[in-house]
């Protein structure tokens, strides 16, 4: 709840930037929010998720608690500031138009962007909020938060994979 | 069968069926997006919300049949669930009107988002309710 006026902010100058159709700020919004959102995407996937898996059920508890509410705040912020910024920039500079020499490359960008939603929205959150309700009881049930924190190790490869393509694609239409 | 702690019964697929909803909505939102800006044909677009549109419904109705669910539990996370996917859908829809998208082409967008407003909090809501004391 603390945090929410920092994302109001932000969604505020991002209002801005794109209401002044002004290059230099949908560039930073979208590079900013696009570089935060495949690193963290990735660290979490690769480097946190395996050690959280490795802790103790009372440590992943723990961690969990503390972890899950600010990724349920900081990940929707940062999805919404970069494909918003990222259509406008990609109209102001003409890559969104199907003349475009490199129309598939953006295509492409929105696929993986749809299978990276389909499964942060219908599968990850659902169990985020799961586990975060399961922890605020008195007697929290470990094998259920167990079960539920293994959706992310599932997932975890495809969303790593699809960041991965982000990526490949997002620098060759740069350099188209 | 309804004496059992929710989290141990056999519940519909209301989850699967509300990605599916979700994932053809976002299916349509892509085609949309690469058609649109050159004019191209929203039939397949409103093909695909209409389908997701059934999908949901029948979800809806799986949901609103499960006895003793945990409605509290789902109402909570369903309401702030609404007002967070309202205010990304808001943006999403302020970005194109102010790329002057208008007619028909506006409109298949402003359902779709709607839809996508609509189909995210039943699925935060019913992935906490199944696991709550009904």
């Amino acid at each position: 709840m603390r945090l929410l006026p920092v994302v109001a902010v932000v969604l505020a100058a991002l209002v801005w930037a794109m209401v002044a159709d002004h290059l230099w700020g949908l560039t930073f919004f979208h590079v900013a929010g696009g570089g935060l959102w495949t690193g963290i995407d990735l660290f979490v996937g690769f480097v946190v998720g395996p050690i959280i898996g490795r802790m103790s059920i009372p440590a992943r508890m723990e961690f969990s608690s503390r972890f899950m509410p600010m990724m349920l705040l900081v990940m929707p912020t940062l999805v919404t500031v970069t494909l918003a910024s990222g259509w406008q920039l990609a109209r102001k500079v003409g890559t969104l138009s199907p003349y475009y020499p490199g129309h598939w490359w953006i295509v492409a960008s929105f696929i993986v962007v749809g299978v990276m939603a389909t499964i942060a929205i219908g599968i990850l959150e659902p169990a985020n909020l799961a586990v975060l309700f399961e922890m605020n009881k008195p007697q929290p049930d470990g094998v259920l938060i167990g079960r539920l924190m293994r959706r992310f190790t599932y997932t975890a490869g495809i969303m790593g994979v699809m960041q991965v393509a982000t990526l490949i694609i997002m620098t060759r239409v740069a350099t188209w | 069968m309804t004496g059992l702690p929710l989290r141990d019964r056999r519940l519909p697929p209301v989850d699967l069926l509300g990605t599916l909803a979700m994932a053809l909505v976002i299916t349509g939102g892509i085609y949309l997006a690469s058609v649109m800006p050159g004019g191209g044909s929203l039939v397949p677009g409103v093909l695909l919300l209409c389908a997701a549109t059934v999908v949901l419904a029948i979800a809806v109705v799986m949901l609103v049949r499960i006895p003793d669910f945990a409605w509290g539990p789902f109402r909570t996370v369903a309401f702030w669930g609404l007002l967070a996917y309202l205010v990304v859908a808001g943006m999403i829809a302020f970005a194109f009107i102010l790329d002057g998208t208008r007619g028909q082409s506006l409109l298949l967008t402003l359902l779709m988002l709607l839809a996508f407003a609509a189909v995210v909090p039943l699925l935060l809501a019913f992935g906490v309710a199944r696991y709550q004391e009904q």
